[in-house]
């Protein structure tokens, strides 16, 4: 991942140079290990600040909404899935772009790792042939990335982007054996009672913050319903009620868009793994519909086509 | 001035010893980080922690506080009107705050307990808890105490601070509060010279670990409306996803909402904490929002805590340099830098 840094950067200079692009939108180096962060350059000068490695866990896609210049941007798989969605959404149009295609071999979950070396402080982390080596006072360790995976990327079925106008390596591997469900399909196995359980038990340190929401790219309305105030559809306390019809509408409102991208359960700031909420709507659009979102700009998704010949029989 | 040496298993029948006469929050690890907890019985404290995720301003000053209470029953002779709902202001203690944070309740005081207002929740509450301090052996690298005025072993706004010498805590009164702690914890012995050489030690050690604190003094020569109209806001604000986890895991940002929540024939009237994050933040009844692009909230969020706090009490910043909206920013704008792009370039 970490090569991919140099040949971004002479993209982007060039693409900028050139004006191809008014803009370029990337990732720097953050200034805490893991967490990089979103950048937007003009000037080709500054395409040394670009930088890309296993923790560009966000989602540049978010940073596209209703641009009104010419962009070049990165995307990985599940990015590039979102570009999809967002053209076909009319957020942003095809032809502003210049996307830079990065195979991707997935995020490191900096929560696993704080938890493999005890929650003490991480000072640095550089990563090399599909391993990484973080240090801090007195220690330094060196793991596997594909142990370290966020949970996401390690069942990720699409790797290598699939929208792009340049890529900047060779496609990855895909990985076919993966099965992004198992989790789901525990829950559905559970009593009434059993979910009821799980779902507020997930949400029980839930700040209302909105991460989850904001970092996602398909959450762009102008007004978002827990922001309406005439009328107010949600309390602003800490009732539990609300902050479970919260995260419930969070989520039905990604169904048969989401690309499990993962930036939503990456950005919460006390760890809740919102993607539960997500991904049983995944597996249903996938079951019900054979839709996997952000795959094709000449497909429509199923929740916007209504066929009165629709082979399914729920519908009609 | 009291010191007292403890070990650190008599420290924790203390604590528990004073549970009949306070409520005694203890950092307790949740998952994969740390929460103040009442210690009750089968509570199992960490001290050995380097700080909670989510600042303990919340002990004092609750996410959502039940302000009033009123009766919508037609029925109800006092239908309509406003009382205060019951609280709870029996004595606390919170056992293990850093200084970072109890440095944080010396700034949040400045808007609840004033010479012009006084905020009667706040303040009771506030006033009910003893906040007992573990100095930092081993600052984080995000840490920034010092570059904002206090420091790992600050005993401003603290009532007791302890030193951890290994096998002891040397704990020293700050208040009276604080003595009036150590009395009623009792026990202890008097600290020996080993103790004390070792306590004197520690924050010149922590010190040599702290991350190097950058001049930050300019900001204040600067004039609000350069640093308002400074170039540098709209790179800041790039990243930002404009969600509130700086604000609402920082000990020092204090703005509120009040809102109104009627179930049934039951009305309550809940003060919550709010995010100049959030676009609703400043929405005018008109409909319009004086803060509607990002840039500006963003831009609102540092100024206020480094130049209009600064110019308006003239005693350092809005933050104790806690460093969780660092550690934390899903983005990574980290307010380090921030500060150094304002007084550099602003």
């Amino acid at each position: 991942m970490i090569e991919y840094t140099e040949k971004i950067r002479a993209i982007a200079k060039k693409l900028l140079e050139e004006k191809t692009v008014d803009v370029f939108i990337g990732y720097r180096k953050g200034t805490v290990p893991m967490m990089n962060e979103p950048l937007l350059i003009r000037d080709p000068a500054r395409a040394d600040l670009l930088h890309w490695d296993s923790n560009c866990g966000l989602n540049l896609c978010n940073y596209l909404t209703k641009r009104t210049e010419r962009i070049g941007v990165l995307a990985n798989g599940c990015n590039s899935r979102n570009i999809v969605t967002h053209i076909i959404e009319n957020q942003v149009k095809r032809e502003q772009l210049y996307i830079i295609g990065v195979p991707c071999t997935g995020m490191i979950d900096h929560r696993a790792v704080k938890r493999a070396v005890g929650q003490k402080e991480i000072a640095d982390i550089t990563e090399k042939d599909g391993s990484f080596t973080v240090k801090g006072k007195d220690f330094e360790e060196t793991f596997k990335k594909a142990d370290y995976l966020q949970t996401n990327c390690a069942a990720c079925r699409h790797r290598n982007p699939v929208e792009y106008d340049e890529m900047v390596g060779a496609p990855v591997e895909e990985q076919e054996a993966v099965d992004p469900y198992r989790d789901v399909r525990k829950i559905e196995a559970m009593s009434p009672d059993e979910k009821t359980g799980f779902f507020q038990q997930l949400i029980t340190n839930c700040i209302r913050c909105y991460a989850c929401r904001n970092g996602c790219p398909l959450c762009y309305c102008p007004t978002c319903f827990v922001d309406e105030s005439r009328p107010q559809w949600v309390g602003k306390s800490s009732d539990p009620t609300d902050t479970m019809t919260f995260h419930l509408l969070r989520a039905y409102h990604c169904a048969g868009r989401c690309t499990d991208c993962g930036a939503c359960e990456r950005v919460c700031p006390v760890g809740i793994p919102v993607r539960q909420f997500t991904k049983k709507l995944n597996k249903d659009a996938e079951e019900l519909f054979s839709w996997e979102a952000g795959l094709s700009l000449d497909q429509r998704p199923p929740l916007d086509v209504y066929r009165p010949d629709d082979y399914n029989d729920f519908i009609k | 001035m009291t010191e007292k040496m403890f070990s650190k298993e008599t420290w924790l029948e203390t604590l528990r010893g004073l549970t009949t006469e306070y409520t005694v929050f203890v950092p307790v690890k949740d998952g994969d980080f740390h929460v103040f907890q009442p210690l009750e019985k089968e509570t199992v404290p960490d001290f050995d922690y380097q700080n909670a995720r989510l600042s303990p301003k919340s002990l004092v000053y609750p996410q959502s506080e039940r302000m009033f209470e009123y009766s919508l029953d037609e029925e109800d002779p006092e239908r309509r009107i406003l009382k205060e709902a019951p609280k709870e202001y029996t004595p606390r203690a919170v056992a293990g705050i850093r200084p970072c944070d109890a440095h944080a309740f010396q700034i949040v005081k400045r808007n609840f307990d004033n010479p012009e207002f006084r905020d009667p929740w706040w303040v009771q509450r506030f006033e009910s808890t003893t906040l007992v301090g573990l100095g930092c052996n081993e600052p984080c690298p995000t840490c920034f105490c010092t570059a904002m005025g206090g420091g790992p072993f600050h005993e401003e706004g603290l009532d007791v601070l302890l030193y951890d010498t290994g096998e002891t805590y040397l704990a020293r009164s700050c208040t009276d509060k604080g003595e009036a702690f150590l009395t009623n914890a009792g026990g202890g012995e008097t600290a020996d010279e080993k103790t004390l050489k070792r306590a004197a030690e520690l924050p010149g050690k922590s010190a040599e670990g702290m991350p190097e604190s950058r001049k930050v003094d300019p900001v204040r020569e600067k004039t609000i409306n350069d640093l308002f109209d400074a170039p540098f806001w709209e790179e800041v604000a790039f990243a930002c996803i404009n969600c509130g986890t700086c604000t609402f895991l920082c000990p020092t940002c204090w703005c509120f909402d009040i809102q109104d929540e009627v179930e049934g024939k039951q009305g309550d009237r809940i003060r919550n904490w709010d995010s100049c994050m959030f676009p609703l933040f400043t929405l005018h009844g008109s409909g319009h929002n004086p803060r509607d692009q990002k840039f500006q909230r963003v831009r609102q969020r540092f100024m206020h805590k480094l130049k209009y706090y600064v110019d308006k009490y003239d005693d350092g910043f809005q933050c104790s340099g806690c460093g969780r909206c660092v550690q934390f920013c899903p983005v990574n704008i980290d307010i380090r830098e921030v500060l150094q792009l304002m007084s550099n370039d602003g």
